[in-house]
């Protein structure tokens, strides 16, 4: 570890400190349907978007209604990309000639995308047209981080709002997220982005002679453009294989930096969102010291473990520190923290190999997507993941010290515990189900690179990706087969809309609560002792269930590592 | 219920085509027309053309150098070696034999060479993309003595050009560009 790598560690936390408030504000008045500036320019384009859709904005909905939207829309977003991918063969926009996607994986993209997650079974460059590239997938890269962050609105208002039915509006919530965020602030993103290297044209393949008068085949398109909103929507999904490894994606240190902000800035943002929402911001710090402790306990493991490097390849010679799938521009630091940047927050963008660190470094990865990617989070669902755990802070609090438990003037009672088990559960269940299955079957064993436990632990990764909805891999798993594409396209939706529904019904019945005025009686949760609570909720309720598991993964694969045995 | 299906049908359907024009389509190829006039170079792909004009590589992308009279880059595992139609990293995880195998042979080979001290640790592992551009700085010097010695050049006058090509940031590590490393040593003359 160098102090160059510490520097460039605690700068990035202090950025986002700094970009916190401003951002959380911005996000506040889209929440209140406030005017902003950008009204005067993107205003038309709202109002025209609703009068074409036959939508009332300020029809408010109640839960359910607001659910079945959400669904509704998510499931036409899905066959419009499933239809857009199969397709292909005779779509424009396909320089390259590529044909069409077959059944399974068109199913496993398509679902992929609309949870945001953004796993990807194939090789961006060798199977994906321009035109797929923008219309079946970027599009998603926006949707789906709009309806993550709307559906963060829809649980603030639930706690915020008291003895009403409605608990907003998801078209509104869509099309504002979407018209006075996202975009904008990706068109800025991206000219950045080309104006640092990263390719934004038509075309296709560049034919190169190489000064030892070899040929090489340049693939270029509309990298930057889908690149800005893949980190900023917390999506991840690469226009090649390689993701942000690749020089075209993220060529410098400094699009480096930049790609990891645009991972954490929403969610960063949403945790002051929502204290402002329930009306006291110190109840957001909260929530964020709380994760940002979790954060910087995940980096320090990761970056000393990838810095100390293999022993493995030490006794053979090579100097210290593991660059195995890194890249020289970045180092150890940036990939480090890149790596741990994009598995806490649901990215799953990668700027080197996870499969490749060591074991325990590329355990932490794995260990955030377990906790339900709550530390920090994908943009809407990180909050909302992490008001459930909030919810079991506040039970098991009440559990101690005999009292009915409150949280932010909501009394949580047995109905809001019960989903909130409900919704924490399916992660577990459905990780521990799969990877089992896969374990013991053959077309799931098929898939493995490597070896021994550490073959173990990329059926693990899939699994634990899908379900969590991040999409980073330990990419030497072979998953374009029926047997991944299916199970793994099951995992993604069950993962996120599982949660999602038990989520909203809590917000619905939150909003139709009356306010508990704060008394001597009520636990605070605003100071250090419930920022321990939560951290000790987190990792107890998200993470032992896993344990067993990393101890035939990653700790089974450490043990061998420091006593040099292979596979 | 029933009723509250349908009358969702119409936002949704609707919807999806209206984003669908306005971020499948709008938003890319607009960004295509402005990346286009204002950074003309970089949105094309960073592109190096030799005198004659033929693309000889970009900026930003790695090619394969594996002549002695050149600084070598990194092992790939992008297709057969830096083949920019199928990026990838090895994935081989810390305890797979293929990993050792691997670094064995590219150590054998710096040893061959007369590098006696540790590996410098890129030089023996394949990068993310499979088209790391770059070296490090002690990976490239590793390599002076070879390349001065194949071309006739002073130890020292390689190594100083190694060290004029270095570039940094405060955000990553420091590098050197082997495309313009090697086009530099091209031009010096041997």
């Amino acid at each position: 570890m160098t102090s160059q790598g510490w520097f460039l560690i605690l700068g990035f936390v202090a950025i986002l400190l700094a970009l916190t408030k401003p951002v959380g504000a911005w996000l506040f008045a889209l929440y209140q349907g406030r005017r902003t500036p950008l009204h005067l320019v993107l205003g038309p384009v709202e109002r025209g978007f609703y009068a074409l859709a036959g939508i009332d904005p300020n029809q408010e909905q109640g839960w359910r209604r607001y659910a079945l939207h959400m669904l509704l829309f998510n499931t036409a977003l899905l066959a419009f990309t499933y239809a857009v991918l199969r397709l292909q063969g005779v779509l424009p926009g396909n320089p390259q000639g590529l044909a069409g996607l077959s059944p399974h994986l068109a199913f496993n993209t398509a679902i992929s995308f609309t949870t945001n997650t953004n796993w990807q079974s194939y090789g961006g460059e060798s199977t994906m047209s321009n035109l797929s590239q923008m219309l079946g997938l970027t599009i998603h890269n926006f949707l789906s981080a709009a309806t993550g962050i709307a559906l963060a609105f829809a649980l603030f208002r639930g706690f915020a709002r008291r003895e009403v039915k409605a608990i907003g509006n998801f078209w509104a919530d869509v099309t504002r997220i979407t018209l006075y965020l996202l975009l904008p602030a990706c068109i800025v993103c991206t000219l950045f982005l080309i104006g640092s290297g990263v390719p934004q044209t038509l075309a296709g393949v560049v034919n190169v002679t190489t000064l030892e008068g070899a040929s090489q085949s340049i693939l270029l398109g509309p990298v930057a453009s889908q690149e800005a909103i893949k980190m900023l929507g917390t999506n991840g999904g690469g226009f090649f294989n390689a993701n942000s490894a690749h020089p075209f994606e993220n060529p410098t240190a400094l699009t480096n930096l930049v790609q990891m902000l645009s991972i954490f800035v929403i969610g960063f943002g949403l945790t002051w969102t929502f204290g402002k929402a329930v009306g006291n911001t110190r109840q957001g710090w909260a929530i964020l010291s709380a994760m940002v402790i979790l954060f910087l306990a995940g980096v320090t493991v990761t970056y000393a473990q990838e810095a100390a490097g293999n022993p493995v390849l030490h006794q053979l010679g090579v100097a210290s520190g593991n660059m195995e799938g890194k890249e020289v521009r970045f180092g150890i630091a940036a990939s480090a923290l890149f790596s741990v940047v994009t598995t806490a927050a649901s990215c799953g963008a990668v700027n080197s190999m996870h499969d490749s660190f060591t074991a325990l470094g590329g355990m932490i990865p794995l260990f955030n997507m377990q906790l339900s990617e709550v530390v920090i989070g994908g943009v809407g669902a990180g909050i909302y993941g992490f008001l459930l755990f909030a919810i079991l802070a506040v039970f098991v609090a009440g559990l101690m010290v005999g009292r009915t438990p409150e949280y932010v003037g909501k009394k949580i009672e047995s109905r809001e515990v019960k989903l909130a088990v409900l919704a924490i559960a399916v992660l577990p269940l459905m990780i521990l189900s799969l990877t089992a299955l896969s374990s013991l079957m053959e077309q799931g064993l098929a898939g493995p690179l490597n070896k021994g436990p550490h073959g173990f632990s990329e059926i693990l990764y899939a699994f634990t990706s899908a379900v969590a909805n991040n999409g980073s891999a330990f990419a030497g798993l072979t998953a374009n087969t029926p047997w991944y594409n299916g199970l793994l396209g099951v995992a993604m939706w069950a993962g996120r809309f599982f949660l999602i529904v038990p989520m909203l019904a809590i917000a619905g019945g939150l909003a139709a609560k009356k306010r508990t005025p704060e008394s001597a009686g009520s636990f605070p949760t605003t100071g250090g002792l419930w920022v321990g609570l939560l951290v000790g909720i987190v990792l107890i309720v998200g993470g032992l269930t896993f344990l067993p598991g990393l101890a035939l993964g990653p700790i089974a694969d450490h043990l061998a590592m420091i006593r040099g045995q292979t596979f | 219920m029933g009723n509250d299906f349908t009358s969702a049908l119409r936002p949704a359907i609707v919807m999806t085509i209206l984003f669908a024009v306005l971020l499948g389509l709008a938003y890319p190829l607009a960004m295509t027309g402005v990346g286009q006039a204002l950074f003309p170079a970089q949105a094309n792909g960073s592109l190096v053309r030799d005198a004659s004009g033929t693309v000889i590589g970009s900026t930003v992308v790695g090619q394969a150098f594996t002549s002695d009279r050149y600084f070598q880059t990194r092992p790939s595992a992008a297709g057969h070696g830096y083949d920019g139609l199928a990026s990838s990293g090895s994935n081989l995880g810390p305890t797979a034999q293929a990993l050792v195998d691997r670094v064995k042979s590219d150590i054998e080979k710096r040893r061959a060479e007369g590098v006696t001290d540790l590996v410098p640790a890129d030089l023996a592992t394949a990068s993310g993309s499979g088209l790391d551009p770059d070296l490090s700085l002690a990976a490239a010097l590793a390599q002076a003595a070879r390349v001065a010695r194949v071309r006739g050049l002073p130890e020292a006058r390689v190594r100083a050009l190694v060290t004029h090509h270095l570039e940094g940031s405060i955000f990553g590590e420091p590098h050197v560009n082997v495309l313009a490393l090697n086009r530099a040593l091209d031009a010096s003359g041997r």
